[in-house]
């Protein structure tokens, strides 16, 4: 458990870097969570942000890897519908890096 | 954040078999990150109204316990002690012959001596002694006693947090030690303080509150499946239409959670929908009933007989005569040998019959529950089922028996009768590696975090090694197995140490061979991997 200085709000993240209340995140937010990787989020990061967000509103729950991937598929073009091109937006992977920004909680299980 | 993962090379040069120059009680416990899971979380353990609900670290020194923990702990074991006879067999009768010291995945893979599994059970002997026998309580350590500190406390938490319950051990114990029940106890024990780890703590509170371990609401279910039958559409030409919920159906299908929602256990889900769809069977998915697995018994005895009793409820419910289980590990244990004379008698239902061969499952008379690979083995048998194996040409594969279905329930043969009669690749991996002899996934009992990798990885050294045997000998690229954990944990375990080889479930494998009423011609398989002689095709 942790916690974040930001914008001069104490936000609660868990021992991942997760936060704890999701109402806490904003758009700044997932920023200020980049910036730490030293990486900027561009339109196309934001793709998989906000597919991650509406899904998570539906379904309580992170997407499946290839459900992202067809949705990116969907959206950005069939080119970049593969773990390939998620991979390179998101070095640390699209489930853990991207749901982290996105202000999703990390699924558990067997998984 | 989690420590940083050696390199395989490192990490096997790394492995120390000579013990500490001081004795063991006198060899104080340090926990190293990376090999330990992130403490249990408020609201997961305050779900299911466990103990001591409120955020802590293990790797904080303030673990928050209660003022009174020493008696909280004795009690429970004195309790635990006159409710369990072989829990206090179990402390009595070890001679210390240390014949299971070396069948540990974990001590071979870590060469810490308090994973020995006589040792691990010494950690809580020592206290048995101390406070529950007499020499013990006067001669002190001469008769291996010592008292419950909280060092003796952490040591307890770090170590019994480092046993999967394969129950390997026991298999060489000669008098037959099930060293799984007192790492059960100790985790008991520990969750009295609130002491368990989120990733079961997670889970237990999802199964509880949702019906699962990932948490899947009834709609994200159908919808994972509906995105599978897209799939398999894609694939066959065939649109398949499973029923939710349906009542009056033959059969109840249960299976883990993680085959709808993680790769590549999602593959088998796929293949169990298209045979039973080839085989136009009777039966129905419950998105109650949505979790076959159960990290209850990873926590308490009553936490796993609650989680369980969904099952039963919504097989009477529903009004089925019989319950299909799909590929799981632990699951298979708390079924066989919990379930019934926890929940049951399940007198509502009938003794499993095979609609499409009539084989009668006089072994699940009892719990009239029945493993999918004997259900499937026994259609196979029966040659009711057409199939392809040269569409699983393009794989060489080797088969992991999973701890629990192996040494807790003895099904060895029929995910093999299965698997050689879909693939005309199948290569055994060494003889003292498999069967009942198996080697642990490194994972198991809810220990397939990510915060202990390292961890995970020293454990799955032993498995992997076996592997890589078989990769470097016959080529094998494919690792089969019937259980969840396996599925996920087993493709880390294979990336780190013998990479090249994937993993998938035995239903995955059917699901390439079945050759389907209306199919059309199938180019890739079910991963959507070109087919042998098909490369150009797509």
């Amino acid at each position: 458990m942790g916690q974040l200085d930001f914008q001069g709000k104490q936000i609660e993240v868990d021992d991942d870097g997760y936060i704890i209340n999701l109402g806490d995140w904003t758009p700044e937010l997932a920023q200020f969570l980049a910036d730490q990787d030293s990486l900027k989020l561009l339109e196309a990061h934001w793709e998989v942000i906000n597919f991650l967000r509406e899904y998570y509103q539906k379904y309580q729950i992170a997407p499946m890897i290839k459900i992202l991937v067809k949705e990116i598929g969907k959206v950005m073009g069939p080119e970049k519908g593969n773990t390939k091109y998620l991979y390179e937006l998101y070095p640390g992977g699209p489930a853990k890096q991207a749901c982290r920004y996105a202000g999703l909680p990390k699924p558990t299980g067997c998984v | 954040m989690a420590a940083k993962l050696p390199k395989p090379d490192e990490l096997a040069a790394g492995i120390d078999f000579r013990p500490p120059k001081t004795g063991w009680m006198d060899t104080p416990v340090e926990l190293k990150e990376g090999m330990f899971c992130w403490g249990a979380k408020e609201k997961n353990l305050k779900a299911v109204s466990f103990p001591n609900a409120r955020d802590w670290s293990p790797k904080e020194k303030d673990w928050k316990l209660p003022e009174n923990w020493q008696r909280i702990v004795l009690e429970g074991m004195a309790d635990r002690l006159q409710k369990y006879r072989s829990f206090k067999l179990f402390m009595d009768i070890c001679v210390r012959c240390g014949a299971c010291a070396d069948k540990c995945h974990f001590f071979i893979g870590s060469g810490d001596p308090k994973n020995m599994p006589v040792l691990r059970a010494e950690l809580m002997r020592s206290i048995y002694r101390r406070e529950f026998t007499k020499a013990g309580r006067i001669m002190g350590s001469i008769a291996g006693a010592r008292e419950l500190t909280l060092d003796v406390l952490k040591e307890w938490w770090y170590y019994f947090y480092q046993c999967t319950e394969c129950r390997r051990c026991s298999v060489f114990c000669p008098y037959g030690i099930d060293t799984a029940e007192i790492t059960m106890m100790g985790r008991e024990l520990t969750n009295l303080l609130g002491l368990n780890i989120d990733w079961i703590a997670g889970p237990v509170a999802n199964c509880y509150m949702k019906g699962n371990h990932l948490g899947l609401e009834p709609h994200t279910i159908t919808s994972s499946v509906e995105f599978f039958l897209d799939d398999i559409e894609t694939l066959t030409g065939i649109r398949i239409k499973p029923t939710f919920n349906r009542k009056g159906a033959e059969i109840l299908f249960v299976t883990p959670s993680g085959d709808l929602f993680a790769d590549p256990g999602t593959y088998t889900a796929m293949g169990y929908l298209m045979l039973f769809h080839e085989l136009g069977l009777d039966y129905t998915w419950s998105t109650y009933a949505s979790e076959g697995g159960n990290f209850g018994f990873f926590t308490s005895n009553e936490m796993a007989k609650r989680l369980n009793s969904k099952i039963y409820a919504e097989a009477k419910r529903l009004g089925v005569k019989w319950i299909i289980g799909g590929e799981c590990g632990h699951m298979w244990r708390v079924l066989t040998q919990y379930m019934d004379t926890w929940n049951g008698p399940a007198d509502f239902l009938e003794v499993p019959k095979s609609p499409i061969t009539g084989t009668v499952f006089d072994n699940s008379k009892s719990t009239k529950m029945v493993h999918i690979a004997e259900f499937t083995a026994d259609i196979i048998k029966h040659g009711k089922l057409k199939l392809d194996p040269a569409r699983n040409d393009h794989l060489v594969v080797t088969y992991h028996d999973s701890c629990n279905t192996s040494r807790g329930m003895g099904l060895l043969e029929e995910p093999r009768h299965i698997i050689k009669s879909v693939c005309n690749n199948f290569h055994e991996m060494p003889d003292n590696t498999i069967r009942e002899y198996t080697f642990c996934c490194g994972s198991g009992t809810g220990l397939n975090a990510s915060e202990n990798t390292e961890l995970r990885m020293k454990g799955g050294y032993p498995r992997a090694n076996a592997v890589k045997y078989v990769r470097d000998k016959h080529g094998v690229n494919m690792l089969a197995n019937i259980c969840a954990i396996d599925r996920a944990t087993l493709t880390a375990s294979m990336d780190y140490w013998v990479p090249g080889v994937k993993v998938t479930g035995v239903h995955e494998l059917v699901g390439n061979a079945l050759v389907m009423k209306g199919e059309k011609e199938r180019t890739t398989d079910m991963r959507a991997e070109p087919l042998p002689g098909k490369e150009g095709n797509e």
